[in-house]
């Protein structure tokens, strides 16, 4: 190293990459339009950012074992279409919907389990099948048509808890403390960031590394239908082409949230729920500073960009450092491990 | 309870018809150390990986405890209490020393499906005391030097109560420091009634710490005995005591004195140091060294895939500045790789399209880049031809059909399409059987002979003595010896690889 302090300051900012991004995006947009920081700007945003946040969460659990699920958008448009028919059909109550939703979405993700642990297909191409297959199944339950909500679920996806926070802003951080429990604090979270790390050297240690992985796919699946439900509770309807392009805003969030798309690294607090608010918040500012509405897409995939080749960049230099060394060089300490 | 701890009796194993393990039958002394030697492709990680549940045998049987043992993962050795430290370790550089070593049974709480971690802290804690590593449980792996990483690994072992310990070339990432700290670590390991298997290139550390030393060769066991009974000269003379049955081709020409490959100080920070030497026009110029010597790492520097710090590469006189693949190619160098699955074929495709790759861009029309196939076809034919690849089509069969030895003709015949002065190969004959062995030898020989200069890296003593007009040495990255064909001597080259020339 040449410039330790340079190279460690390089470090700190390539480990911490989502919370400079959210005050530099925060802080941009504050001085360019001082409305953004007033206190109902930010409760928009993040009512807005719940549901592909709770997407998110799910696509972080798959992201942290180097996979990815493109089928979470067809499973938002499934699962909600299939609890809308069940609630309108047979007048079935909220709570019902709700579990008929989760309950759809959980066998999406374990149709994608099993399509990539005991098929062996990879992810990319097993959850490219089913985001294609899932919008075609969606299709045939809904025939094209809109289907809308009781009106009860919007009443409850507008209300307030305690009168005070938007019920879906407490969904999403309630979800998000638990993923980031679960993942932080249980063996199976554990095993999924050991997966990420080395698969092989997992089956090496004696984990069930297909379980593992169809763990983690259920999990996307029940976020997606999830959040999918959140996100029709505050549009009332489920039309058509509810859910399309989802699956890149969770990836992107995801991404932004600092997991990397590579395994093994990654969080979902501070990280995914970072990453889902900054999209929005991005979005939201763009509006706002009044950017041209062509030119706004090509600043969020900007900025998505610069997080993804980051985290490219992160994995080179990782790369290096564990490059092998061969010679015993005398006095200093050798970097790396050995192998032939 | 007997003094033998595991006993291996009559194992035989073969891989793709290669015997590996003939007849082994050795007894892993109870809390001692026993020092595995031998050379490289003897048998000594297949053994140990019999025993580690990687592959299983396929004759003979081992005993654990006089009971028959036969693991079939590597966590059925774990459960039996064996533990086995790789050289490249098995860790999750992303998790803490604590999460690695509980990874597959993690503590839980009481009431709540939480990870215990004042338990997990409180075990690790007395493992990495055990092992002398003064850091914190909750460390990241990443966080580790190689050395430490290694006592991490030792810990893990100790956490399942491992009663016999495999310490595979264990110090090749470590320095002098953590190579004493570790040998200590193994004194104490065995006074506590652990038993130790430990292999090693290097012979004066196995004379060190050994208790009984057994050495294969060919995957036959040549000697067993007490430490007391062996020197390294015997080792040596033991590991390499074999009459040469193999035959090589008569050099059909000598060398000449142009150089065509010349290389002046090159350097690359814990690679290789300090490499000079000169290749010349129709020579065949051996590179010995043993596993981790930085054989293999040169090659791919003199060729542009990998980058060197200092030191300039000069081919037919002409120095470049920053080797690439590309440019080493047109410079006139061509390289069969040590991997030719992974490296240097492509498996799917037809073998006439493995071999045209390289000198496809010759054989573009000038003005749309279009192939011109005939002439392309006929050279490529004349290839196969001279390779005697033994195949039906060579430009519908793929390559995959072909056994390892027509695999491998194929790989060096990609680039005799292109012509090239300077031919680097590594392991040219690894997993080929002796007949293609011949071609191949000859195959080289007529290319020295048509005035290419080939450095020919192997970690086969032998074949190279039977081929090379010179040979250079290395270990640890640095030329060791310089060795004339007519001052070959087996003992002197394995030496001075062993650096055990002073």
């Amino acid at each position: 190293m040449k410039n330790s302090s340079n190279h460690r300051l390089a470090q700190l900012a390539l480990q911490n990459t989502p919370v400079i991004l959210f005050v530099v995006v925060f802080v941009v947009f504050g001085l360019l339009s001082p409305r953004f920081f007033a206190l109902q700007t930010f409760e928009t945003i993040l009512k807005q950012a719940s549901y592909i946040g709770i997407v998110a969460i799910g696509m972080t659990f798959v992201i942290l074992t180097a996979g990815i699920d493109l089928s979470v958008g067809s499973n938002m448009y499934v699962s909600a279409t299939v609890a809308g028919l069940v609630m309108q059909d047979f007048n079935a109550p909220v709570w019902l919907g709700l579990l008929v939703c989760l309950a759809v979405g959980v066998i999406f993700g374990g149709v994608n389990a099993f399509l990539i642990t005991k098929v062996k297909i990879i992810p990319f191409i097993a959850t490219l099948g089913t985001m294609v297959a899932g919008k075609g199944v969606g299709l045939l339950f809904s025939r094209s048509i809109q289907i809308p909500f009781p009106d009860s679920v919007l009443e409850l996806g507008s209300s307030r808890l305690f009168g005070l926070v938007p019920l879906p802003i407490v969904i999403f951080v309630g979800v998000a403390i638990i993923a980031h429990l679960v993942l932080t604090m249980t063996p199976i979270g554990r095993q999924i960031y050991a997966v990420g790390n080395d698969a092989e050297a997992a089956k090496k240690a004696g984990l069930n590394v297909g379980r593992v992985l169809a763990t983690v796919y259920i999990v996307s699946g029940l976020m997606a239908a999830l959040g999918g439900f959140v996100s029709v509770a505050q549009q009332g309807v489920v039309h058509p082409g509810f859910g399309e392009g989802y699956e890149f805003s969770a990836i992107a969030a995801t991404v932004l949230g600092g997991t990397s798309l590579f395994g093994g690294v990654g969080s979902v607090l501070p990280g995914t729920l970072l990453g889902a608010v900054l999209i929005q918040m991005i979005q939201t500012g763009l509006i706002f500073t009044k950017v041209d509405i062509y030119i706004q897409p090509l600043i969020t995939a900007a900025i998505i960009f610069a997080a993804v080749l980051l985290d490219a960049f992160r994995n080179i230099q990782l790369q290096k450092l564990r490059r092998r060394n061969i010679r015993v060089e005398k006095g200093a300490p050798a970097a790396a491990n050995a192998g032939d | 309870m007997s003094d033998v701890i595991l006993s291996f009796e009559n194992i035989e194993k073969s891989f793709f018809g290669v015997r590996v393990l003939k007849e082994i039958t050795l007894g892993v002394p109870r809390g001692k150390v026993l020092g595995l030697v031998g050379e490289n492709g003897a048998g000594k990680s297949t053994l140990m990986n019999l025993m580690g549940g990687v592959h299983a045998p396929d004759g003979g049987q081992m005993l654990l405890d006089s009971k028959p043992y036969a693991p079939r993962t590597p966590s059925d050795a774990n459960d039996a209490g064996i533990a086995f430290i790789h050289q490249e370790l098995n860790l999750f550089t992303n998790l803490s020393i604590a999460e690695n070593i509980f990874i597959d049974g993690f503590p839980r709480m009481r009431w709540l499906p939480l990870l215990n971690r004042r338990h997990m802290r409180a075990r690790t804690q007395q493992f990495l005391d055990a092992v002398e590593l003064d850091v914190a449980p909750d460390t990241l792996v990443e966080k580790l030097s190689p050395g430490e990483r290694q006592l991490a690994e030792i810990a893990k072992a100790l956490s399942f109560d491992a009663r016999i310990i495999i310490f595979d070339e264990p110090t090749t990432s470590l320095t002098a420091r953590e190579t004493e700290r570790l040998f200590r670590l193994i004194d104490r390991l065995r006074s506590d009634g652990a038993s130790i298997i430990y292999i090693s290139h290097i012979l004066p550390d196995v004379l060190r710490l050994a208790d009984e030393i057994a050495v294969l060769r060919d995957g036959e066991l040549v000697a067993h005995g007490q430490t007391s009974e062996f020197t390294i000269n015997r080792m040596i003379s033991l590991m390499v005591g074999r009459a040469i049955e193999q035959l090589y081709p008569e050099r059909s020409a000598a060398p000449t004195a142009t150089p065509v490959l010349e290389v002046q100080g090159v350097s690359q920070r814990g690679i290789v140091e300090a490499i000079d030497f000169t290749l010349h026009k129709g020579e065949i110029l051996g590179v010995f060294g043993l596993m981790g010597s930085g054989r293999s790492e040169l090659a791919r520097i003199l060729f542009g895939l990998d980058d060197h710090e200092r030191g300039q590469i000069s081919v037919a006189g002409k120095p470049y500045a920053r080797p690439s693949a590309r440019r080493s190619i047109d410079a006139g160098m061509a390289f069969v790789t040590e991997n030719r699955r992974d490296e240097g074929l492509l498996m799917d495709i037809s073998i006439a399209e493995n071999i045209g790759l390289v000198a496809l861009p010759h054989y573009a029309a000038a003005s749309a880049g279009a192939v011109k196939e005939g002439r392309y076809y006929d050279q490529i034919g004349g290839v196969a031809e001279s390779l005697a690849i033994k195949s039906g089509n060579i430009r519908q069969q793929a390559v995959k059909t072909l056994s390892g030895g027509n695999q491998q003709k194929t790989v060096i015949g990609k680039w005799l399409l292109d012509k090239p002065s300077v031919l680097i190969v590594d392991e040219p004959t690894r997993g080929v059987d002796v007949g293609a062995k011949y071609e191949i030898y000859s195959i080289l020989n007529d290319l020295a002979a048509d005035g290419a200069g080939i450095l020919f890296i192997s970690s086969e003593l032998e074949e190279l003595m039977g081929v090379c007009d010179r040979m250079l040495v290395m270990s640890n990255g640095e030329i060791q010896a310089v060795f004339d064909r007519s001052a070959f001597d087996k003992e002197r080259i394995l030496r001075a690889a062993f650096r055990e020339n002073g």
